[in-house]
């Protein structure tokens, strides 16, 4: 079965600490590390999984700077078999749309059965999946927590859905399938692991390579515009406590006592 | 003297002359002893390097105190005392025993040298020493069979009990030796029935006994009993002989080897492998052990060695939580396993893998490498050292614990398990009194020494505390000393022993880097996970050494001088950190460093202090790991301190703090028990800077 997986390249909200810049337009970039987007992380071992159950291969591909090779190489030492990075200048500022556009072409240029995404990225709002899908007329699943290859026509796929209540589908093949944290445990990746595939050379595609039009994608072709960000105002009967982690134990455990919570 | 029965070279049964079966049974004996042996050496032919014949003289005298003397023995008194008895016995016998061999081709047969006075003292001590032996025998059945010491049972999920094995031999011993009592036996008594002179009877042994009781047996029955006493102990000594290589006895065989074979250098972690440099491990193929031909020969040869005591077990704090892991049963199964992997007779009978199979990964992650197991045992077998191999093998194939992969890879970007920034590595020093300043040094300044503070107590609320009370009691010291700032990255103490060797090089080139910058003169750390990182994984730095010791050097200089007691109706416990004490022997300066407050009281935890400390949990990476546990070590520890007497436990580790901290709280034990560190409480007890400066 030869898989696509879609990652990215985010700053990692456990590793850092998140500020908003001054002006209001982006986080404070400076001092953060990034690493591969969480849930991503899960569909490349899910298909790494796949790949070592049935065959075929795994191919990672992200949509980026240079800077983004860092994470594909990453996943290409956890065991994907290439790493394709989309490159360009003109790619710069597309929203969740001129993502998918981007993405689909790269698609085209392969033939794929399986195409895996993240549910969301820690910085993303969750879009490119399943328009990525709509775009190629191909069916999709989201919140995908489980896999089961039933031939190389069609995939039996489980969702956890409200109430912790679980549903299963069977897919037809080729689709597009967004992956939840948990599905699996992904293996990890050490330096040794990275420095093994630091000698593969990742090809990068542009809009030439992919035959798209510059103006279809990055910002002249995005169709949505981010105003604003910012830290949410405290609301009435919200309280953020504050002290040593002990004293705000201590003033939680009152809260919950006064309130009923606990007894 | 002259001999009243045939001797077993001389006669004949049924017209066959029995020296012929003094012949073969030797030949058999020997030959399939050989065999079997050579069998046992093909996994460690392939096994993995380890140069194990350095310091030569040294090793020597450590196999004299500790294989010779069993010296380790004693410390579980009643089975130390037999094992004793035996093991000096058998020393004794092995001489009758190959005179005796020798006796059934060559009438008469002495050995070289103890043919006059030699000869008759040996004669003389060797029926004590049977006499002994058989005693010792028949008290190790009866421990056995009726005592049952709780470290002999085998739980259900490591196989079946062994007891069999040990009783066997021992009824194999009290044969060998009761053999020997009925041959002489036989022939004094022979010899006083006809009024020959005997030998020299020990008085009061099992031959003299014997010789007694048989002298009123006649003549034709003790030729009989004669022979038959020789043809068993000759049966019986080569049946054991080759039983030896089969099970838990082989360390009859292996155990003087194994203990001139012993890690030296304690502390250390062995390389990834043997003769490969630090700067050429991206060349291997492969890291770690990942199937039984990656351990090295030596640790084969302590899987070989295991007695199957369980005294490892006993003291494992892993084990008596109820973790997955017992390090006696990483041995045996790992045996077993080399057994029947390597067969005595046609192919191998046991493909199945050795991780996820022998061992399980949870039995893997579940050392803190405390080193208590070494500590205790006898023979010296290594758990450590396989342990981290074995993780280094996990590691190399991804198979790490989704708890730990967060803060590896938050050490790998950030220098630190937690994720915090590396500029605010330094933030600590800002709770300090206004007045102070603790300098941070590199290229532009230096200082006479450096704190390393290690990651814990740079970002942890509650070691924080730690950090700035070292930084006090050293100025105190009148110490010149600086901080690496952001520049200090995690030791990777944790991070080497958890088996991700290229992270923990990465870390220790970068603060070696740093540590170099300083130009300090030495370093000095309050962490002993830092200390033995810095003194035993890291090479070419300036001396490292333990606050613990800086604070008895400048107590015994006077230039810290401490006042009384605050709260003198408290008793004080010192609780071991395992990689100050057990790990670098350091146990004196911590406690004397207590004792010099004056009116102090303090108490031992006397079944588990000093070498027999018990680990509070684990430090560094320990700290994420969710362990499958019954209850936690630290609460076990607070327990002992409790059922000592103590309300106060001092320790000298941060991780110890968070550990025994967490414990008194999850225990509701809150208000009752509580821990400080010995630099919090030199630190509180210090004769402020100013009033010693005008006393002086």
């Amino acid at each position: 079965m030869e898989i696509l997986v879609c990652i990215k390249r985010v700053p990692d909200t456990s590793e850092n600490e998140i500020e908003v810049n001054r002006d209001g337009t982006d986080i404070e970039r400076d001092d953060l590390v990034y690493s591969v987007n969480e849930w991503d992380n899960y569909a490349v071992e899910e298909a790494i999984q796949i790949r070592d159950k049935v065959g075929g291969s795994v191919t990672v591909v992200s949509v980026g700077d240079e800077e983004a090779e860092e994470v594909l190489r990453r996943q290409m030492a956890m065991g994907a078999d290439k790493g394709v990075l989309l490159s360009d200048d003109a790619f710069e500022g597309s929203d969740g749309k001129g993502l998918a556009t981007i993405l689909k072409a790269e698609v085209e240029k392969g033939n794929y059965d399986l195409i895996l995404t993240g549910a969301q990225a820690d910085d993303g709002a969750g879009q490119v999946g399943g328009m990525l899908a709509a775009m190629l007329d191909w069916p999709c699943a989201s919140l995908v927590n489980f896999i089961e290859v039933v031939d190389d026509k069609k995939i039996k796929v489980g969702r956890e859905i409200a109430g912790g209540n679980q549903e299963m589908y069977e897919v037809d093949l080729p689709c597009v399938l967004s992956i939840q944290t948990g599905i699996n445990e992904p293996r990890y990746v050490g330096i040794r692991g990275i420095r093994k595939v630091a000698s593969i050379k990742i090809p990068v595609h542009g809009t030439g390579d992919l035959g798209i039009a510059p103006e279809a994608v990055g910002e002249p072709g995005a169709k949505t515009k981010r105003l604003d960000y910012f830290v949410p105002e405290l609301g009435e009967g919200a309280e953020i406590l504050e002290g040593s982690t002990d004293e705000i134990i201590d003033k939680l455990i009152e809260f919950l006592k006064a309130k009923g919570g606990i007894k | 003297m002259e001999a009243a029965l045939i001797s077993p070279a001389k006669a004949t049964v049924f017209g066959i002359p029995t020296v012929i079966f003094s012949l073969i049974i030797p030949l058999v004996g020997v030959g399939v002893f050989t065999y079997i042996i050579a069998l046992r050496l093909k996994p460690l032919v392939k096994a993995s390097p380890d140069p194990r014949f350095d310091r030569p003289a040294g090793r020597f005298l450590k196999m004299i105190k500790y294989a010779v003397g069993q010296y380790r023995h004693p410390r579980y008194m009643d089975a130390g005392i037999i094992h004793i008895i035996i093991f000096a016995g058998f020393m004794i016998l092995s001489l009758r025993s190959i005179t005796l061999v020798l006796l059934g081709i060559s009438d008469g047969y002495v050995l070289p040298g103890m043919s006059g006075i030699a000869g008759q003292v040996y004669m003389f001590f060797k029926d004590f020493a049977e006499t002994f032996v058989l005693a010792a025998c028949l008290a190790a059945i009866y421990r056995r069979i009726k005592i049952k010491p709780d470290r002999y049972t085998v739980p259900a999920r490591y196989g079946k009990e062994h007891t069999w094995e040990a009783i066997l031999v021992l009824l194999l011993i009290t044969g060998l030796v009761t053999c020997d009592m009925i041959f002489e036996g036989s022939q004094a008594a022979a010899q006083i029935q006809n009024g020959f002179k005997t030998k020299i009877l020990s008085p009061l042994t099992g031959t003299w006994f014997t010789a007694y009781i048989l002298s009123f047996v006649p003549a034709d029955k003790l030729q009989k009993l004669h022979l038959g006493a020789y043809f068993s102990h000759e049966l019986i000594f080569f049946f054991f002989l080759c039983f030896l290589p089969l099970g838990k006895h082989f360390h009859v065989i292996t155990s003087l080897p194994n203990i001139f074979l012993m890690k030296l250098n304690k502390g250390t972690v062995k390389p990834v492998k043997w003769g490969v440099e630090d700067e050429d491990l991206d060349e291997l193929e492969s890291f770690g052990v990942k199937k039984f031909e990656d351990f090295t020969w030596k640790h084969m040869l302590d899987f070989y060695s295991c007695a199957d005591c369980g005294r490892c077990s006993d003291n494992c704090p892993a084990n008596v939580v109820g973790r997955p892991l017992s390090p006696r049963f990483i041995s045996i199964k790992c045996r077993d396993y080399s057994f029947h992997k390597y067969p005595l007779r046609g192919k191998s009978a046991d493909d199945r893998p050795l991780i996820g199979d022998v061992l399980e990964e949870d039995e893997i992650w579940s050392c803190t490498t405390c080193g208590a197991c070494e500590e205790e045992c006898p023979l010296f077998i290594e758990y450590i050292d396989k342990i981290v191999d074995l993780r280094r093998g996990l590691v190399d194939e991804g198979m790490v614990p989704q708890s730990l992969q967060k803060p590896l890879r938050t050490l790998e970007k950030r220098g630190n398990p937690y994720g915090k920034m590396e500029k605010k590595r330094a933030d600590w020093t800002k709770d300090l009194p206004e007045d102070f300043n603790v300098k941070i040094l590199g290229k532009k300044e230096t200082a006479d020494a450096l704190y390393f503070v290690d990651s814990v107590t740079s970002y942890d609320d509650r070691i924080q505390e730690i950090g700035r009370a070292a930084a006090m009691v050293l100025t105190a010291a009148g110490i010149d000393f600086g901080i690496l700032g952001p520049a200090e990255r995690d030791s990777g103490h944790e991070v080497r022993r958890f088996g991700e060797e290229m992270l923990f090089q990465d870390l220790k080139d970068r603060n070696t880097e740093a540590i170099t910058d300083a130009g300090v003169n030495h370093i000095v750390t309050a962490d002993p996970h830092t200390f033995n990182a810095l003194k035993s994984d890291y090479k070419g730095l300036p001396p490292v050494e333990h606050i613990s010791q800086t604070i008895m050097k400048a107590i015994k200089s006077g230039k810290i001088r401490l006042k009384s007691i605050e709260d003198p109706g408290k008793i004080y416990t010192y609780h071991d950190p395992c990689y100050l004490g057990r790990h670098n022997n350091i146990y004196d300066d911590p406690r004397e460093a207590i004792d010099s407050i004056p009116g102090i009281k303090r108490i031992e935890m006397l079944a588990n202090c000093r070498d027999r400390s018990f680990c509070c949990g684990g430090g560094g990476l320990m700290l994420f790991y969710e362990p499958i546990e019954e209850k936690r070590m630290g609460q076990v520890r607070v327990e002992m301190a409790k059922k000592a007497g103590a309300n106060v436990i001092v320790t000298a580790c941060p991780f110890c703090m968070v550990n025994i901290e967490d414990a008194i709280k999850t225990s509701g034990l809150e208000g009752e028990m509580e821990a400080i560190d010995l630099v919090e409480l030199i630190e509180r007890h210090l004769i402020e800077d100013r009033r010693l400066k005008i006393e002086n």
